[in-house]
């Protein structure tokens, strides 16, 4: 290990590329945290009774709030060219509207059958624009599974919001992922006392409060998912500022200060202003680490966060990384995190779910980070897992949180052990 | 195109995976988008399934739909049996798959695998998950079930539960046992637990016990005609049910063992004074067709209810469903629209619901208590305890869980002799539930003056009648659970009589002409 430079870390260890069955969801699921994040928006999936169900049993079967999204459910009349879907479209979106009429945002969102039968939303997001407008903005992006995976979903719809954002020429600072409302006003509180400002989110809370972008912008991404963004937001001219991303206390603070370096910001100006919170973020961190150092963690693909968070879990709570596995591998934007992971552990790519599966039984790591179709199977057969989901739905960001990030990876290992003499697996757990 | 927010069915190929599932030594093979991986889910977090569903899909991408997703198949079934070595294969399309129309059932025939491969046609844009369960188990028995001699002594198959089926785990064992006691033996249950082997000896059974309709009736029928087998079709579901299941059972074998009651408490539980509180309770009804149907007659002649309102799902129902309404004197709702299930409850104001999880959030919002009878299931509903609903055990389960979601006999009472304590009052909820009362914020006395001079308190209704603030408040008095109803039939009795205002004697006078 030592015998590689410190400072290129993994960037140059070659990637495992894989194609076979991939356990993920499709894009469609980011319309989960989306539609309460942006809270005049309403999400309507043009696809199938497929679409729906996923919607719902990834919500946890149901929202108790009436949820911002539907789905459209195509028929066989549309698909047998009875009916004009397109026609079909619209009135299911008038009917909607004329319900909704708090509504000021609508994405219409392409799914499998809809691509197939290439029914091309973005003329129908014209059109409805045109009739709907100006109080309502109509767009559309895919969350199909032919096109996206899981978290691509949020970068496919913050993609389709970049060109239609008004311009300006002032410097500003753009925060481009969706974050949690609480780690949010965070962020923003101390990105303030840092003196960087102004500041926008995208996406933001309300249409009224989208951002303007142009030259001067400086983006900074605060989730490893948005390539496409990233790209919608280079061809409008912003700057990207490259950072890893604010995971742990260690890339919150390297986030933070490559934002501030941009904004001519001084590192040690960062490190006084973020000393107080960084402190309790190190002190919370080492409450988990008391449970994580040591052990080997297998991240299977899922949310793409794989990389940024083994970064965290191998840097800061002494794991030991044995494959790190992402569906996508950007290597423009995850390479400031790459240099920072230790070689050793398998960088792979994309998935052949029962070869890698394979793997994660001949290493018998001690926490093994999964989607929830293989969680409780790999439990049942004594290996300790991590739902991947939760990384997703629960606040993780910034100094605050990374307590409470690195305690979801302990509180398995925990369980486990308070649970030991009682496992059905005891046997094997204690060979 | 029909815009839905929530459905109570998934697509077919969900319904063949739950045949799939619940089977042994059984693979799938689904041509499917990446991203339909999800339903696996479904059965290792919701049922805590402890193992993957034995489901092998072909997560083909964009990139893959201009190149070869037919060899994609090919490859992903040859791996699959390789790997998992089953007794037969299903193949399948999802949605998006049947749209490629790569025919998987033609591809494997071609390929030669040494198992029986079975092909399902599912079709996505018409059909729903009760269907593909259906059709799933129907082709497995017509493809697998042989020709055979009856066993010598008599045997039947119990057939209908799968895998994510609402207590479909508990049901079957409830009637194995019951069976037994009638000293009949179970050849073979399926899907559930059975091998692709099983199915081929099907044949053998005396007669089969269908359990759901929903997922077995096909297959029961088709047993019927080709392999002369009658089955029955009492669902014993409740007291009642169960001795009629029992008799029929009785007349299709030729058993004449007794069987033992004395673990049936249900009768006297709903005979105890105790329960008097239960009496007339109106209760709407929401479901799948089997548990919609045969919970409304325990409702009404087990419990004492009033069943104000039924209807299911399922289409494939709706005509027994509809002459069953009939006979309550109701008109069935057939919709698998949640917002008009929504609105037909708000509008019979139920004191109870008894449901799917989606009448339970319905029940939520409107403040109406619910036990939940039916599929779509949730995590709660795979109990770890034994809680069968069929049967004489079942009828126990009915009982206590329909009784728990509300408040209880002496405590109601209470509640309506101290309904304005500012602690002990309606919207604090039954005590055996969770929940911390709030307190009632204290009122100002000063509105006793609305008695001398009547201002309108609430703007005028759709038919113009306006409620005086007495008598608003004179209706708040009144246990929430029949609020709704006692504020509509009031308007309705003021309009009919042509008054403008409601005030508290109005309030009376319509609860006296309406006085059941």
């Amino acid at each position: 290990m030592s015998a590689h430079s410190p400072a290129t870390g993994c960037t140059d260890t070659p990637v495992l590329r894989e194609r076979g069955q991939r356990e993920v969801f499709c894009g469609l699921t980011g319309i989960i945290w989306l539609h309460r994040k942006m809270q005049d928006a309403f999400f309507l999936v043009v696809g199938s009774r497929t679409c729906a169900h996923l919607l719902q049993s990834a919500a946890g079967v149901m929202i108790f709030a009436e949820p911002r999204f539907g789905t459209a459910i195509l028929e066989e009349k549309d698909l047998a060219g009875m009916a004009d879907a397109n026609a079909e479209l619209d009135r299911e979106v008038a009917r909607l509207l004329d319900r909704r009429p708090d509504i000021r945002q609508l994405f219409l969102v392409g799914s499998c059958p809809s691509e197939v039968i290439k029914l091309d939303l973005s003329r129908a997001a014209e059109r409805l624009s045109a009739a709907h407008g100006p109080k309502v903005r109509v767009l559309n992006f895919s969350g199909s599974g032919i096109e996206t995976t899981f978290t691509e979903g949020e970068d496919a719809c913050l993609a389709s919001m970049v060109p239609a954002l008004p311009t300006t020429e002032a410097k500003e600072l753009l925060m481009v992922g969706a974050l949690p409302d609480v780690v949010e006003d965070q962020a923003l509180s101390l990105l303030g006392q840092i003196g960087v400002g102004p500041v926008r989110c995208l996406p933001a809370k309300r249409a009224a409060m989208d951002p303007a972008i142009g030259p001067n912008t400086r983006y900074a991404l605060t989730q490893p998912f948005l390539g496409d963004t990233h790209s919608a937001l280079q061809r409008r001219g912003a700057q990207h500022i490259d950072a890893p991303f604010p995971f742990g206390a260690e890339g919150t603070t390297l986030w933070l200060k490559a934002v501030a370096a941009e904004f001519g910001i001084s590192p040690e100006t960062v490190d006084q202003v973020v000393a107080a919170p960084r402190a309790r973020a190190e002190k919370a961190i080492a409450a988990a680490t008391e449970t994580l150092r040591g052990k080997r963690v297998f991240f299977m693909p899922d949310s793409q966060l794989e990389i940024p968070l083994a970064r965290f879990l191998t840097r800061e709570c002494g794991m030991q990384a044995v494959e790190i596995s992402t569906p996508y591998l950007h290597t423009t934007i995850h390479r400031a995190e790459l240099a920072l992971i230790a070689p050793g552990p398998t960088i792979s790519e994309g998935q052949d779910v029962d070869l890698q599966i394979d793997r994660v039984r001949a290493a018998r790591p001690d926490l093994t980070v999964c989607g929830l179709g293989l969680a409780n199977p790999l439990e049942a057969e004594g290996l300790a897992t991590k739902w991947a989901i939760e990384l997703v739905f629960t606040p993780v960001h910034f100094y605050e949180q990374a307590g409470d990030l690195a305690s979801l990876f302990a509180r398995p290992l925990r369980r486990r052990a308070l649970l030991a003499a009682s496992h059905p697996n005891r046997m094997e757990a204690a060979e | 195109m029909k815009l839905a927010v929530w459905t109570y069915e998934g697509p077919p190929h969900v319904g063949a995976m739950r045949v799939a599932t619940g089977m042994r030594d059984l693979h799938m093979v689904l041509h499917a988008p990446q991203g339909d991986t999800y339903a696996d889910l479904l059965f290792t977090m919701i049922e805590r399934r402890d193992h993957r569903p034995p489901v092998s899909y072909t997560t083909f991408q964009a990139r893959d739909l201009g190149a070869d997703t037919a060899g994609l198949f090919m490859t992903a079934a040859r791996d699959a049996h390789a790997r998992f070595k089953p007794q037969a294969l299903l193949v399948a399309a999802s949605c998006t798959a049947e749209l490629i129309q790569d025919d998987p059932g033609g591809l494997a025939e071609t390929m030669g695998l040494p198992v029986p491969v079975i092909p399902l046609e599912l079709p996505s844009y018409q059909r729903k998950e009760n269907f593909g369960a259906d059709e799933a188990f129907l082709q497995l028995c017509r493809t697998l079930a042989r020709p055979m001699a009856r066993t010598e002594r008599v045997t039947c198959n119990v057939i209908g539960p799968t895998a994510l089926g609402f207590r479909h785990r508990d049901d079957a064992q409830e009637i194995t046992a019951l069976l037994s006691e009638m000293g009949i033996e179970v050849n073979v249950c399926a899907p559930m637990g059975a091998t692709p082997a099983d199915i081929a000896r099907m044949g053998a059974a005396h007669f089969n016990v269908l359990l759901y309709p929903e997922t077995a009736e096909s297959a029961a029928r088709w047993l019927e005609r080709e392999h002369g087998q009658p089955f029955t079709k009492t669902i014993p579901i409740g007291a009642n049910a169960t001795r009629a299941f029992i008799e029929e059972v009785r007349t299709l074998s030729g058993s004449t063992l007794p069987v033992d009651e004395s673990r049936l408490r249900q009768p006297w539980w709903a005979a105890s004074v105790d329960s008097t509180y239960l009496t007339g309770k109106r209760v709407f009804l929401f479901g799948d067709g089997t548990h919609v149907m045969a919970a409304a007659k325990v409702a009404r002649d087990e419990m004492g209810f009033e069943v104000c309102g039924m209807g299911c799902y399922n289409r494939e129902q709706a005509r027994p469903m509809r002459a069953l309404a009939k006979e309550f004197g109701l008109t069935a709702l057939i919709t698998d629209d949640y917002l008009e299930v929504e609105r037909a409850i708000e509008e019979a104001a139920p004191e109870m619901i008894l449901g799917t999880q989606m009448e339970r959030h319905i029940g939520k919002r409107l403040g109406i208590p619910c036990a939940v009878i039916s599929a779509p299931v949730h995590v709660q509903d795979f109990p770890a305890r034994y809680s069968p609903q069929m049967g004489f055990e079942g009828a126990n389960v009915l009982f206590d869980t329909w009784v728990h979601p509300l408040v209880m006999g002496l405590e109601e009472h209470l509640l309506v002799m101290f309904r304005e304590d500012f602690e002990f009052h309606d919207a604090a909820g039954p005590s055996h539930h969770g929940g911390k009362a709030q307190p009632l914020p204290q009122e100002v006395p000063a509105a006793e003056a609305d008695h001398a001079m009547p201002t309108p308190a609430v703007p005028a209704t759709e038919d113009n009648v306006i409620w005086l603030t007495c008598a608003e408040k004179e209706l708040k008095k009144i246990p929430f659970f029949v609020r709704g109803k006692a504020r509509r039939n009031t308007e309705k009795f003021a309009f009919e009589k042509g008054l403008q205002e409601i005030s508290v004697d109005t309030l009376y006078e319509a609860k006296a002409h309406y006085a059941r």
